[in-house]
């Protein structure tokens, strides 16, 4: 369980206070009208596109399966979550838990077939994927057709998505640094490898696949009930939007979840700034991706991830220097 | 029972495309030996080796270990048998550590849940730890243990195939496959893999199968040896039979040599 004693206890118990002083940090400035509901929703925006991050990072980053269709299981999350609390009444936590599951369910669905693709073919059935989802909405006039989705009532609050992107990024974090993690790090690797190891290869590529799921179905129904309308056409849920998260992912770093959160947020913000180029978003994302893969291919983060041992390292190499006189290292 | 133990392989055929790779293969390793393969290139070495564990399926014959039918088996199976191998191109996971790279082969002794994972619990804890150990114990065995935190892919090149085995070794194996360990290592190093073999295969209780071109190896550590050839048996039995085996000089050295000497 949590360890709170020695220097890594230190570093969970700064950490835990960090995240709960951001938290009050924003809720204060929003009492004091100093952050209005429009930063409150870039804020949850940003949490939003985290837990998609951070959750196709497992499935591509850590796992290595090329996946194009992330916005398919965010479409799944955000349509079932509000048609539960629109046509059924049900209970918010309960749309979102029942959300979650039917992501992962979906990708168990999709990934036993389509994981036995590699590469490129993998990326072609998955994108496959997320347009037929967006097509069968986009078919069923209960859910509003292509007319989208409307007058979903708003239960997201910034609380609630800044603590389930903390809940996702721990648990996917905490994931990864077990036997189970390592067992998909390795199939990134070298899946012949894997496999000679007593890896069971297909088993962990489905695992990692609903896993990801899951967190991006919850993902979507803090969208839909954030956003209060939800359309298969504005690029809300569609291939564009994958691949808005993929250039997330591949910017922060594959296989870092630093890199995911510190750009998930900064793309978050991006747009908002620059509000008069908006139709050069997509413009401007290439060109980005472009300078990233000539100059920086590892991504933002590269290898470090911000952690206890991380730190350690830089403050022994401080220390170290700082103990020989004659100035040599 | 006790002759049932170890290995059997009976009529075991390979098709790769139009070619049979290996065909109506026979052979049975016992217990605590160190058996070699041999042949020429292309011969239909590692086919066997692929077949044995997992990574290509053969079209007839039957596969045994221990009183097991893993014919058919698909790789992590035939691991969970502990049955090990090491691949002829090393396949190490070059961008991890080398610790990890041995905690990836420690897999299948973990026995916590993906959700006690998650959580870090007891058993989270004690079973890494148990895990760290070991692996540590093996890296201090194969003499690596000063490189625990660096990259595998750092490592040079006999200290690759090193790990390789370390990782083999990991899974407490029974039976090690061994895909030309001394390829590309100079004499010396050829020499430090020779008695980490005998040490291993003392320590672990290990029965060995290698496949190897360098013959002065084969020659000094083997108990017994195969040889393949198109795919085909030519030649079994002890060093020396094999050495003076007309079959097996005529397939190495061709017909010509044979009828000058």
């Amino acid at each position: 369980m949590l360890n709170l004693k020695g220097p890594q206890g230190r570093w969970n118990f700064f950490m835990i206070a960090g995240i709960l002083g951001l938290y009050g940090l924003i809720q204060l400035l929003a009492a004091a009208k100093i952050l209005l509901s429009y930063h409150l929703q870039i804020l949850s925006l940003a949490c939003i596109n985290i837990i998609l991050v951070v959750s196709l990072n497992l499935i591509m980053g850590f796992t290595g399966q090329f996946s194009l269709g992330h916005a398919g299981f965010l479409a799944i999350g955000a349509y079932l979550s509000a048609s539960l609390t629109v046509f059924y009444q049900l209970p918010f936590w309960l749309a979102l838990i029942a959300s979650g599951l039917a992501a992962a369910f979906v990708g168990v669905l999709i990934g036993l077939p389509a994981l036995r693709l590699r590469g490129d073919y993998l990326a072609i059935a998955t994108l496959g994927f997320g347009e037929i989802i967006r097509v069968i909405i986009l078919n069923i006039s209960a859910v509003g057709g292509p007319r989208g989705f409307t007058g979903i009532p708003r239960h997201t609050t910034f609380g609630l998505t800044y603590f389930l992107m903390i809940a996702a990024v721990v648990i996917i974090k905490n994931f990864i640094y077990s036997a189970h993690g390592r067992a998909c790090i390795s199939i990134r690797e070298d899946e012949t490898a894997a496999g000679s190891l007593g890896i069971n290869t297909t088993y962990y590529k489905v695992v990692a696949f609903a896993i990801g799921a899951m967190f991006a179905g919850v993902a979507g129904a803090l969208f839909s009930h954030y956003m209060q309308f939800i359309s298969p056409t504005t690029g809300q849920i569609g291939f564009m939007r994958s691949v808005d998260i993929l250039i997330m992912l591949v910017l922060g770093g594959l296989g870092n979840l630093t890199g995911s959160v510190v750009v998930a947020v900064f793309l978050t913000f991006l747009p908002e700034f620059l509000r008069g180029f908006a139709e050069y978003r997509m413009l401007i994302y290439p060109v980005l991706l472009l300078l990233m893969m000539l100059f920086r291919p590892e991504g933002l983060m590269g290898k470090t991830e911000l952690s206890y041992s991380y730190l350690e390292n830089i403050f022994s190499k401080f220390k170290r220097k700082g103990l020989r006189p004659d100035g040599t290292n | 029972m006790a002759q049932t133990r170890g290995l059997q392989v009976t009529d075991l055929t390979v098709q790769i495309g139009g070619l049979k790779a290996v065909s109506g293969l026979n052979l049975e390793l016992y217990p605590g030996e160190l058996v070699g393969l041999i042949g020429p290139n292309g011969a239909g070495k590692t086919t066997v080796f692929n077949a044995l564990t997992g990574f290509c399926a053969p079209c007839a014959g039957r596969v045994v270990f221990d009183t097991k039918d893993l014919t058919n088996k698909p790789p992590h199976v035939v691991a969970k048998h502990r049955l090990a191998r090491t691949f002829q191109n090393i396949r190490l996971f070059k961008e991890l550590s080398v610790l990890d790279n041995l905690k990836i082969a420690y897999h299948s002794n973990f026995k916590y849940s993906i959700l006690s994972g998650i959580l870090r619990s007891g058993q989270y804890h004690s079973q890494e730890k148990k895990a760290n150990e070991f692996a540590l114990e093996i890296l201090e065995l194969v003499g690596l243990a000063d490189r625990a935190q660096d990259q595998a892919g750092t490592l040079s090149y006999g200290g690759q195939r090193k790990l390789e085995i370390a990782r083999a070794l990991v899974m407490k194996p029974k039976l090690l496959l061994l895909d030309e360990p001394a390829a590309g290592m100079n004499p010396f190093e050829t020499a430090e893999l020779v008695d980490l073999i005998y040490k291993v295969k003392k320590d672990f209780d290990l029965t060995v199968f290698l496949i190897e071109h360098d013959m002065d190896l084969v020659m000094n550590v083997c108990e017994r040896l195969y040889v393949l050839d198109y795919g085909v048996l030519i030649g079994q039995g002890s060093v020396q039979e094999v050495r003076t085996n007309h079959k097996v000089i005529q397939a190495y050295l061709g017909e010509e040599l044979l009828c000058q000497s």
